[in-house]
């Protein structure tokens, strides 16, 4: 077993997914075999091989350091699903 | 020229029956407004169909026409995948968590189209955050294929998938819901729908298209394209989705040909890679023949075909399997339950976010989103993320290496054709292996594309794989043209929908 229950409650309190423990020993199963299933890559040989960062080499574009946007609390806060004068609501989070 | 003709026809067909005012664009958009509405209850192809968005569209296309001014796309109904950020049209992924978003913006992608003068049917089904095989975890119920499969010469009734995650777009293409389709690609999601239900799919080269406004799932493999009924429709099409996009840092600066001219090139002297590594035990008889009948009617076409060798392929899914869920869980944070989409209130701020996003993300999401937390925590970046983007850095060397020797490579887009509702679901692992033959190009970033190539022994379309150098989609157009001809064209045999 690649992971355990523990393990997977601790994974869903790091992604914020609340899990219950019968979801938790699903999972533990479900996780433990796809990890278990990508180990093979342990057979590859990755000495001096960098990461793969881009398919063609370009340079990434940098542009002006300048304001391009804005002005538009109105459409930034029209999705919310609790707003009021153009903030986010959200549960008191300071005593 | 009666409805259920005109919602035959191929784009180019339509396209060239538009300017000679045959029918009009508003006629056109009818006949598929109409085809949709007698369909979608059986096939749920479409999540949101936007008649009027449409009909308004066509009536603007139908000024533009009669006025000599009629841009590339003028009045082409097309269908468009819920991933595609829409403006003022709701988009949902086809997730809970996104609720009745609607957008105060337009993807580039889209925008690049209706500019081009295409008209919008509808927003079409795919699997949650284009994370499926099958098209059966989106939030709106799954996609029923238009194909039956036969068994024992008769007409078997089980309900097939018609691939994932694009399922509406493929559904709605192979059912002439649609001139067209968009979709997207992110380990085969355009290549294994398109293939299993008889259509045209391409992923172009990653930085092809502009992934701006794309509702993110793992940003270094996501790349948009079309689903089509032709080659020729497909090459049309890429043309005026592509484009290089300030907006998006990973797009490239590099011009866009007129990939439908490039079809008439032929392709004497191409020649021809196939790859030793994908003759796997799982490849079906049957699709092994095909593929041996794709090099036939390559070489009678003036190709060579040469054997090659891509000695990391079998790494290439599981390397897959911790890139894009690793990139999964750090795209998907952003649904929080404060900014946009669904809320599930909980007893403080912490709580509301994991009651939002244990109620709101659907069990497969949940899975990748634990799996990526997991890969990327603490202690274990180096010994998955990390060594998966090394492993992709190997099998990318094994496509360089063979672009030396050949100028694209063939191969089975899947290796067996549609499977039934439900057959596949209870296994992750065994859904994940529908991409065995597609994620490698992902991976490397590079073009592929599938062709219909033949029927399965159940009557059912299987597909063939091109696959090809960085920014080289015409040589796919080519060849894809070439297997297009000698195969012929596979339509759904009974419209048992309507």
């Amino acid at each position: 077993m690649e992971v355990d229950e523990a393990t997977v409650k601790r994974i869903a309190r790091l992604a914020r997914v609340k899990i219950t423990d019968e979801e938790a020993a699903g999972l533990e199963t479900e996780l433990s075999g796809i990890l278990d299933w990508v180990k093979q890559l342990d057979e590859v040989d990755v000495a001096g091989v960098e990461p793969m960062t881009r398919v063609v080499p370009i340079k990434l574009p940098m542009r002006e350091d300048v304001v391009t946007d804005g002005e538009i609390a109105e459409q930034v806060t029209e999705n919310a699903p609790l707003s009021t004068d153009h903030f986010f609501v959200v549960p008191k989070v300071v005593e | 020229m009666s409805k259920a003709e005109l919602t035959r026809l191929t784009l180019a067909e339509a396209r060239d029956g538009l300017r000679a005012r045959t029918f009009s664009a508003v006629e056109l958009t009818e006949a598929f407004i109409a085809a949709i509405e007698a369909a979608n209850q059986h096939l749920n192809a479409y999540v949101l169909p936007t008649p009027e968005h449409a009909l308004a569209q066509a009536r603007d296309s139908d000024r533009r026409l009669a006025a000599g001014e009629a841009r590339a796309l003028e009045g082409l109904p097309l269908g468009h995948k819920d991933l595609f950020c829409t403006k003022g049209v709701r988009t949902t992924a086809c997730s809970r968590i996104l609720g009745d978003f609607t957008p105060p913006y337009e993807s580039t992608v889209g925008q690049n189209l209706w500019d081009a003068g295409a008209v919008m049917l509808g927003k079409l089904n795919c699997d949650e955050f284009a994370m499926g095989s099958s098209n059966e975890t989106s939030r709106f119920g799954p996609v029923v294929s238009p194909w039956r499969r036969t068994r024992e010469g008769k007409t078997d009734n089980t309900k097939l998938v018609p691939g994932g995650s694009s399922g509406g777009s493929s559904s709605a293409v192979a059912a002439n819901l649609c001139l067209a389709a968009t979709a997207t690609d992110t380990g085969g999601s355009i290549r294994q729908p398109a293939a299993i239900t008889g259509t045209v799919g391409i992923k172009p080269t990653y930085g092809r298209c502009s992934r701006w406004g794309i509702v993110a799932f793992a940003s270094s493999l996501d790349q948009a394209g079309p689903i089509s009924k032709t080659v020729r429709d497909n090459a049309i099409l890429l043309r005026h989705m592509a484009s290089y996009d300030a907006k998006d840092s990973t797009s490239v600066d590099a011009p866009v040909p007129d990939y439908e001219a490039a079809l008439r090139e032929g392709i004497k002297g191409l020649r021809v890679g196939i790859p030793k590594e994908y003759r796997i035990d799982g490849l079906s008889a049957e699709a092994a023949a095909l593929w041996q009948q794709g090099i036939d009617w390559l070489k009678a076409a003036g190709a060579t075909v040469h054997e090659i060798s891509l000695p990391h392929t079998k790494y290439a899914l599981p390397a897959y399997y911790i890139v894009a869920p690793a990139e999964c869980s750090s795209n998907l944070a952003r649904y929080d339950g404060v900014r946009y989409g669904l809320r599930v209130p909980g007893k403080d701020l912490v709580d509301t976010y994991e009651n939002t996003r244990a109620d709101g993300f659907g069990k497969e999401v949940r899975r990748r989103v634990l799996i990526g937390t997991y890969v990327l925590s603490a202690g274990y970046y180096d010994a998955y993320y990390l060594k998966a983007q090394k492993v992709r850095t190997l099998i990318k060397q094994d496509f360089d290496e063979a672009w030396g020797s050949v100028d694209t490579i063939l191969t089975p887009t899947t290796p067996s054709p549609a499977f039934g509702h439900g057959e596949k679901s209870g296994d992750p692992l065994a859904m994940y292996l529908e991409d065995i033959f597609t994620v490698t190009v992902n991976m490397a970033g590079l073009p592929g594309i599938s062709v219909p190539a033949g029927l399965s022994h159940e009557g059912t379309p299987l597909g063939l794989q091109l696959i090809g150098k960085p920014f080289d989609e015409s040589t796919l157009f080519r060849a894809a043209r070439v297997i297009e001809e000698a195969a012929g064209f596979f339509k759904v045999p009974q419209r048992w929908w309507a």
